[in-house]
């Protein structure tokens, strides 16, 4: 358990209410994420939280490689993998028999790993940790945000502490107040999609144990029949469990230790473990229609939701917050607010159908809702044993992939590529220099970077990287000498430019930036 | 339409028939796991989500009562 301190803030005192730039609400992943990108990028940020500690349960185990590089350019993923359980192989079960395996094994020549465990409230003490070194982060425990109001040129809100309520202005207010959002409730919008009927029984179990650093699922095994059951690593000696319990279970009677130990002792064969957090779940995929309310912004699980089978919640929310960051930045520095907050909207919807797609598609798998769907899983199954079709088709979590964004700020290619990232994408790692490309870009201020395959021309507004000394990067990129690339500051791609047509970066540039 | 309609067996009857016969020595409990397991390995051989698609708006249009 981490505990914080509520502190009085002077705001608390003034005769009228003043103005911020950019207020935070929610320190999840996701807001504090946000707050630290947007003070590295120089701005004032006022973070609220209305709790004062982390650690009640652990949620979220696993982390991307997508979410570890975002953090790594926040300074905050050294200490994440020093402490977390690093993996690549899963293992899905039907009965007692192995029907499916998958080896995450990255591309080499990345410097993050595909996934690690890690328990979400030591990813949030990190990330606290990092914020309490950036002057521009004023986190304030224990502030609870009870009003909302768009006035047009600022949003006023409203904030209730143990000293009693005080109001303040925001140019800009990010809603990351998790699934339940009070501020998508005060403004009335809806949340709309599927909640699944199914039960699941999520504990973490402390233990020493042999079983191996891998995740293991199983459909109907000899100690859970009928249902599906979960078992994954995490640092500390601590073992993640899903057991399914179907429909109709009776959550208050399950979530009962002396009904939930016997359970875990069948699975595990002996009853040596303490347990951590038990809690039950009834997953629900859903999204808000936009994300963006004029000057209130949604991130994270407030404007997305998906269930846990894929490690999609906060993965995904990490990676709003630096969709985000830059657009916000930018939009504060006269940019064109619009195009920029308007990009967020379409690019992270576009992401968020993607993840509650794949999430719906294995959490019906595992709790089909049909007689007939059941049967048809259970074949799929059963093919799976020695067949490559049903080992393809057994479902049991895709697991996070950032996503190909259809931009408005991306420049279609021009040229013929076959190979590297096309605009929409992410940057791929490659080894440069003494480190990799990521911490080149990182070293370059994470902007507007031009990548080139060797030297060319300056462009105005951009970093350059070149690239041409990595021994992956021509053949991982489809480059050939002169070739370039146009990061935008979140390391997606702009627009790529062969040689020839090099002239046609700055009006690229232009387009990224949001410009009309 | 991708999906091929006319008739591609040089003996229909025959591969009627192997589908019968497949049913008749299986308990027909099992009867509609027998039919899904043919699904997912022949839409396997087909490979072309189109197809099947195309499949299935034929085979719903056969099974839903109001043809009759
Ligand atoms: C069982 C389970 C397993 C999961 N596993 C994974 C996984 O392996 N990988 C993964 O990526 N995701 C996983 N997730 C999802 C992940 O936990 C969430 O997506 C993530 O916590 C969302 O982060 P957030 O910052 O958006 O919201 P939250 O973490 O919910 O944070 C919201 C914050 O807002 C604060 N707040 C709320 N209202 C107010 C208010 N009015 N004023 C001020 N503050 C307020 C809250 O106190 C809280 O600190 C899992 C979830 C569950 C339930």
């Amino acid at each position: 358990m981490f505990q914080f301190a509520y502190r009085r803030s002077p705001d608390q005192d003034r005769s009228s209410p003043p103005r911020h730039d950019v207020v935070v609400v929610g320190a999840g992943p996701v807001g504090l994420t946000l707050a630290i990108d947007l003070a590295q990028r120089g701005r004032r940020v006022l973070l609220l939280d209305d709790a004062d500690r982390i650690g009640e349960g652990s949620r979220a185990i696993c982390f991307s490689k997508r979410a570890l590089e975002v953090w790594d350019r926040l300074g905050v993923a050294a200490p994440m993998l020093a402490k977390g359980v690093q993996w690549q192989v899963g293992k899905v079960f039907l009965r007692d028999e192995q029907v499916y395996r998958f080896d995450l094994l990255a591309e080499p020549g990345h410097k993050m790993p595909a996934f690690i465990n890690l328990q979400q409230y030591y990813a949030e003490a990190f990330l606290v940790a990092r914020a309490g070194e950036l002057p521009g982060i004023d986190l304030r425990w224990k502030n609870k945000v009870t009003a909302v109001a768009d006035r047009g040129g600022h949003v006023a809100v409203t904030i209730d502490t143990p000293d009693g309520p005080y109001e303040l202005e925001a140019s800009h207010l990010v809603a990351c107040d998790g699934a339940r959002s009070p501020i998508r409730a005060m403004l009335g919008a809806a949340f709309i999609g599927e909640t699944f009927e199914d039960q699941f029984l999520i504990a973490d179990v402390k233990m020493r144990a042999e079983f191996p650093t891998e995740r293991w699922f199983w459909f109907d095994p000899p100690f859970h029949t009928g249902q599906s059951a979960l078992l994954h690593k995490q640092p500390d000696d601590v073992w993640r469990i899903d057991l399914q319990l179907g429909r109709d279970a009776d959550p208050e009677v399950e979530r009962r230790p002396e009904r939930v130990r016997p359970r875990i002792e069948r699975m595990l064969g002996h009853g040596d473990f303490e347990f951590e957090w038990i809690s039950l779940y009834r997953f629900q995929c859903r999204r808000m229609e936009r994300f963006v309310h004029g000057r209130v912004i949604f991130a994270g699980d407030s404007a997305h939701q998906v269930s846990p089978f894929g490690a999609r919640g906060a993965n995904s929310g990490v990676e709003d917050a630096e969709n985000l960051a830059w657009k916000l930045d930018l939009t504060l520095s006269g940019g064109n607010a619009a195009a920029l907050l308007g990009s967020y909207d379409a690019e992270r919807v576009q992401a968020a159908d993607d993840n509650i797609l794949n999430s719906t598609r294995a959490t019906d798998f595992i709790a089909p809702h049909s007689e007939y769907e059941r049967m048809l899983r259970n074949v799929a199954l059963g093919l799976a044993r020695g067949h490559e079709v049903g080992k393809r088709m057994v479902n049991a979590g895709r697991l996070s992939q950032p996503s190909l964004y259809a931009s408005p700020l991306s420049t279609p290619d021009h040229d013929a590529w076959d190979a590297g990232p096309p605009p929409g994408a992410h940057l791929r790692d490659v080894p440069l220099g003494d480190g990799f490309l990521t911490d080149a870009f990182r070293a370059a201020g994470c902007r507007f970077t031009v990548l080139r395959d060797g030297a060319g021309p300056e462009v105005p507004g951009a970093a350059v990287i070149d690239a041409a000394a990595s021994p992956l990067f021509a053949a991982r990129y489809g480059t050939r000498p002169g070739d370039a690339y146009l990061l935008r500051p979140d390391g997606y791609v702009a627009g790529r430019f062969r040689a020839a047509a090099a002239g046609a970066i700055p009006a690229a540039l232009h387009r990224a930036r949001g410009a009309a | 339409m991708t999906l091929r309609t006319e008739s591609r067996f040089a003996d229909p009857d025959a591969a009627y028939r192997l589908l019968v016969e497949a049913h008749r020595k299986i308990d027909p409990e099992h009867g509609p796991a027998l039919d899904a397991a043919l699904v997912l390995l022949l839409a396997n051989h087909i490979g072309d989500p189109a197809v099947l698609a195309d499949a299935i708006a034929v085979a719903v249009k056969v099974v839903s009562p109001q043809r009759q």
